[in-house]
């Protein structure tokens, strides 16, 4: 059945077609644009488009797709770079040029690629939904062909598998392909959600040392504009110790998605030593890409994210930034007129926003595995002003906040987490967990607090009467303060020094505390600071290189 | 495609620059319309919003003089476009595409729609090479890369004009070429104009300028940068050339939206401005950049001034949330009689890392680079203490830092007229390190 369009503002349209319901996906005007219904009143549908809307005229046919947005899930997503629909970017430009024209909606997936299936499965089993009817290697992965619904296996293919080919047939005739499409505004099933204990290693020293992430754990980075946030996120994607990452660029510059891409092509990863973009999936909706489609974009990606842990993996997403959804939120909360909340952001915000953060998680999947989804998402407060509505809601949701300060950012001092403000629910478990390597991880940390802190007191101090006004012992403690910051908590993301293991992570805070006990010492017995460090600097500098 | 062009005479209400037509037939969303007003005068706009039964049209240049009994309103069935070709350079229009330079109109090649599409993110480079400025404070510590958008944040009587003049003159691209101009003046002064007048006779003919001035109509500011940018996309990536986008002011350019914006009964987020503003604004920054297969660029360099000197007014907010860093002017430096008053520590170019090191600039450049900013820094925050307790309270250690906060204002920071080369810039970097390392010793 056709219906026609009623009304256009901006990107949301009324069009006048029967037996719509809300979430389904519609196909409107001669160029068929991509829309999502979002209210009904009667047969008139408010639809929101996902894509440039100009030159849209009314009266212009209306096609349902009978069914919601989906994503399609199968073995290639892996290196894939995707718009906020799924659509693959590469593609589109091999379509329609260098520049994003509308109307497009190529498959996401590569059909003429085969691939090695391999199956334990017989003719006659059982099958229930979420479980594996195969498997195919996917990079070094394998990559789990997990059935969407129950049944008994009729036929089993082997061989070579192409995507557009049955992987296997049910009794009921239902045909199961090496993919199959999920709503991106569903949750993916599980059997159980199970407390996070494993830490999730960054790689960098002061996420790792004094605010620990636990794999499906949570951790928020809200941060000014030039704090660092994209290259923190970034440099996290580069080096956690999970098996996928999905990145997702929401609302943000396309010139730092080049810079990632050719990045990630080059780079290799530590630990299985092939390219990193093998285990990367982006998503990158630009901030000069639609602004429903950037609302959408972190759903696809985190569906995406899902089918992956359902394979038992520990998968990692990466959203930049969260801001950006919320006020695609809000500009098509405006446009349908609803009663703003906030500074304007509809009042279910909160809940919206809940809802999607808890889709991180370890699971047990429904084929009986342990799967993590983890996120590490960036917040870009206006003004840098963290009393804001959005980086408000995600605190009462995330475990773990890394709170990025435009003053450190000022001075240079990168990643710019402040120590003061940050925190990580996690701290305790993954804790434990360090401590059983090294034992004195927890004593260390504690020490390492204890010094920034002590700092701050000291330098109100010192402000007052001038470092000449100190103690020696006060001194000293400033300077190894100061040696902290700088050669322990900063870390530079374009050198060698970006990653850091945990083992040396620690090895490099004992050696600094083990200095300041050594010289402490020498104070207690009488000897003066300047002498001190001139001994320290002659020693160092006469030291064979 | 209609056969033939629709006429209305339906205006039923005129609202600031907003007119409200009923029963139109097949409207378009961003349809192209021309308005004959009563007096015989003929104006252009652009549907924003249609409906069954209303359509409603933005008019470029003011609504004085229309009315809803005799205004004529015929639809075009076609978007904006923009008319190009090599003709445009060398030319001055005003915020409409009309000439302004008292020539005739050139002849278009082809016409493309004004609103551009976004740039396909695998479809873009990674801008890495490097601008020499002629400005240690950009070169040397922010530098600026071919494709980046860097704007100048600066506040009400500081001498950004001037910085962007002689930028504009100094500027060279990697390979010793010039630049080819696109400069858009949205809301200036005929004071300001008569300046970069200057600057574009300088440039002879590797310029197109879109001026709106301060006494034009605002709709007209919210146009002329996408005309500009429409320009600017065809000469880099189908005529391949390496262009620079100047913008002054986007501050104006907000207020216009917000004028726009209220006039739409929209609801207004911080300070009035409307809550879709930075999806607006990133349609004009993210058309800079470059393109794989393609050798031209768009370099942007936007100016804004801040609102009562504050960085968190959502409109330097907003633009650095898009751009790739910024250059923030100091009233402080200024006053002390430096220009350009460059205040390092909040500026940054996000592209810098790169563009710099061997290949590029020098080998030594990322490493002094990260020791001036060191260095300064502790002697800003010494700055503070020196206001309690005096010089004289300090640690020797202290007060060298200090002088060197002094000594990298006035030596390297100030230049005045003179355009230094790269080599120049780490050259003093290295002076002024070696000095402040000598005195510590």
């Amino acid at each position: 059945m056709n219906g026609k369009v009623t009304s256009i503002s901006g990107a949301t349209v009324c069009v006048d077609l029967p037996d719509l319901k809300v979430g389904d996906r519609v196909f409107v005007g001669v160029s068929r644009l991509t829309e999502e219904v979002v209210r009904l009143d009667g047969t008139i549908a408010t639809v929101q488009v996902f894509e440039e809307t100009r030159g849209l005229g009314i009266g212009e046919p209306v096609a349902t797709a009978h069914g919601p947005l989906t994503v399609r899930l199968g073995p290639g997503l892996l290196g894939g770079v995707f718009d906020g629909l799924q659509r693959p970017l590469p593609q589109l430009q091999k379509n329609s040029g260098n520049f994003i024209a509308s109307g497009q909606d190529p498959f996401p997936l590569d059909c003429s690629r085969r691939w090695d299936f391999s199956t334990k499965r017989k003719v006659g089993d059982l099958l229930h939904a979420g479980e594996a009817f195969g498997k195919v290697k996917e990079g070094h992965l394998d990559h789990l062909l997990l059935t969407p619904q129950d049944g008994i296996l009729a036929q089993l293919h082997s061989g070579e598998l192409q995507l557009d080919q049955p992987a296997a047939i049910l009794e009921d005739n239902q045909i199961l392909h090496g993919w199959h499409s999920w709503p991106v505004r569903n949750a993916r099933p599980y059997r159980a959600k199970l407390p996070p204990t494993t830490p999730l290693v960054t790689g960098q020293r002061c996420l790792d040392f004094l605010f620990p992430l636990l794999k499906g754990g949570v951790a928020i980075i809200p941060g000014g504009f030039g704090t660092g946030k994209t290259v923190l996120e970034q440099t996290i994607a580069k080096f956690a110790d999970v098996d996928v990452v999905v990145y997702v660029g929401c609302g943000e510059r396309g010139n730092e998605m080049a810079g990632l891409l050719d990045e990630f092509s080059e780079l290799e990863d530590p630990r299985s030593n092939r390219p990193l973009m093998e285990r990367t999936i982006i998503v990158a909706n630009t901030s000069n890409m639609p602004v429903a489609a950037r609302e959408a974009s972190i759903f696809t990606a985190v569906t995406i994210a899902e089918y992956y842990r359902d394979m038992g993996l520990d998968v990692l997403f990466l959203a930049d930034s969260l801001s950006r959804w919320a006020e695609a939120l809000r500009e098509i909360s405006a446009a349908l007129e609803e009663m703003p909340g906030e500074d304007g952001y509809p009042t279910y915000l909160g809940s919206r926003l809940s809802g999607f953060i808890e889709r991180a998680g370890v699971v047990e999947t429904l084929a009986g595995g342990k799967g993590s989804l983890s996120m590490i998402l960036a917040v870009s407060p206006p003004g840098a002003d963290f009393t804001e509505p959005v980086t408000q809601a995600c605190l009462r949701v995330a475990g773990a906040l890394y709170m990025l300060d435009t003053h450190l950012a000022h001075r240079r001092h990168f990643p710019a987490i402040n120590w003061t403000q940050s925190y990580s629910l996690y701290s305790d478990t993954a804790m434990a967990h360090f401590t059983e390597q090294h034992e004195e991880w927890a004593a260390l940390q504690a020490r390492c607090r204890d010094i920034l802190q002590r700092e701050d007191a000291l330098r109100e101090v010192a402000e007052v009467v001038g470092m000449e006004g100190l103690q020696d012992v006060d001194r000293l403690l400033m300077r190894t303060a100061e040696k902290v910051r700088l050669d322990f908590l900063c870390q530079n993301s374009f050198t060698d020094d970006a990653y850091t293991a945990p083992h040396s992570t620690i090895g490099q805070i004992s050696t600094l505390v083990a200095e300041h006990d050594r010289l402490a010492a020498a104070l207690k017995d009488g000897a003066l600071l300047d002498d001190l460090l001139e001994n320290t600097l002659k020693e160092a500098t006469d030291a064979p290189l | 495609m209609r056969l033939s062009e629709h006429q209305y005479r339906s205006v039923s209400a005129v609202r600031g620059p907003l007119l409200f037509l009923e029963r139109v037939f097949a409207a378009r969303l961003g349809e192209l319309v021309r308005i004959e007003s009563p007096d015989g005068r003929s104006l252009t706009g652009e549907v924003l919003q249609v409906s069954e039964d209303q359509v409603l049209v933005q008019v470029f240049g003011g609504t004085h003089g229309l009315d809803t009994q005799h205004t004529t309103v015929s639809f075009s069935d076609a978007v904006m476009r923009a008319p190009l070709g090599a003709g445009v350079l060398g030319r001055v229009f005003d915020g409409s595409f009309r000439p302004r330079d008292n020539l005739p109109m050139f002849i278009p090649e082809f016409h493309m729609p004004v609103i551009g599409a976004p740039i396909n993110p695998v479809a873009r480079a990674h801008p890495i090479e490097f601008i020499e400025t002629g400005f240690s404070t950009i070169d040397g510590l922010n530098t600026l890369i071919k494709g980046q958008k860097l704007p100048i944040f600066t506040c009400s009587g500081l001498p950004a004009r001037e910085m962007t003049d002689q930028l504009l003159r100094q500027a060279r691209l990697p390979d010793g070429g010039p630049f080819v101009l696109v400069f858009v003046a949205i809301g200036l002064t005929h004071f300001e104009y008569q300046f970069y007048r200057q600057t574009l006779e300088h440039m002879q003919s590797r310029f197109v300028a879109f001026i709106n001035l301060a006494d034009n109509p605002v709709v007209e500011r919210l146009l002329a940068p996408r005309l500009a940018l429409t320009v600017a996309e065809d000469l880099a990536f189908r005529q391949e050339m390496d262009v620079l986008v100047v913008i002054t002011d986007m501050t104006n350019y907000c207020d216009a939206l917000r004028e726009l914006s209220t006039a739409r009964e929209e609801l207004p987020g911080r300070r009035g401005y409307p809550g879709h503003m930075y999806s607006d604004l990133a349609s004009l920054y993210e058309r800079a950049g470059r393109i794989h297969d393609r050798k031209g660029s768009v370099t942007m360099i936007p100016t804004v001034t801040m609102p009562e000197d504050d960085i968190t007014h959502p409109i330097p907010d907003l633009t650095g949330y898009i751009t790739e860093g910024q250059l923030v002017l100091s009233r402080e430096l200024h006053q002390k009689g430096i220009f350009p008053p460059v205040d390092v520590l909040p500026s940054l170019s996000r592209l810098m890392q790169n563009g710099i090191g061997e290949g590029q600039t020098r080998k030594d450049h990322r490493e002094l680079a990260n020791q001036l900013y060191r260095t300064y820094a502790k002697g800003c925050d010494l700055r503070r203490l020196e206001a309690v307790v005096g010089r004289d309270g300090m640690l020797a250690d202290d007060r060298r830092l200090l002088d060197f906060a002094d000594r990298f204002e006035a030596d390297f920071v100030h230049q005045g007229k003179n355009r230094r080369t790269i080599d120049a810039t780490l050259d003093i970097a290295q002076v002024l390190l070696d000095a402040f390392r000598e005195v510590t010793r």
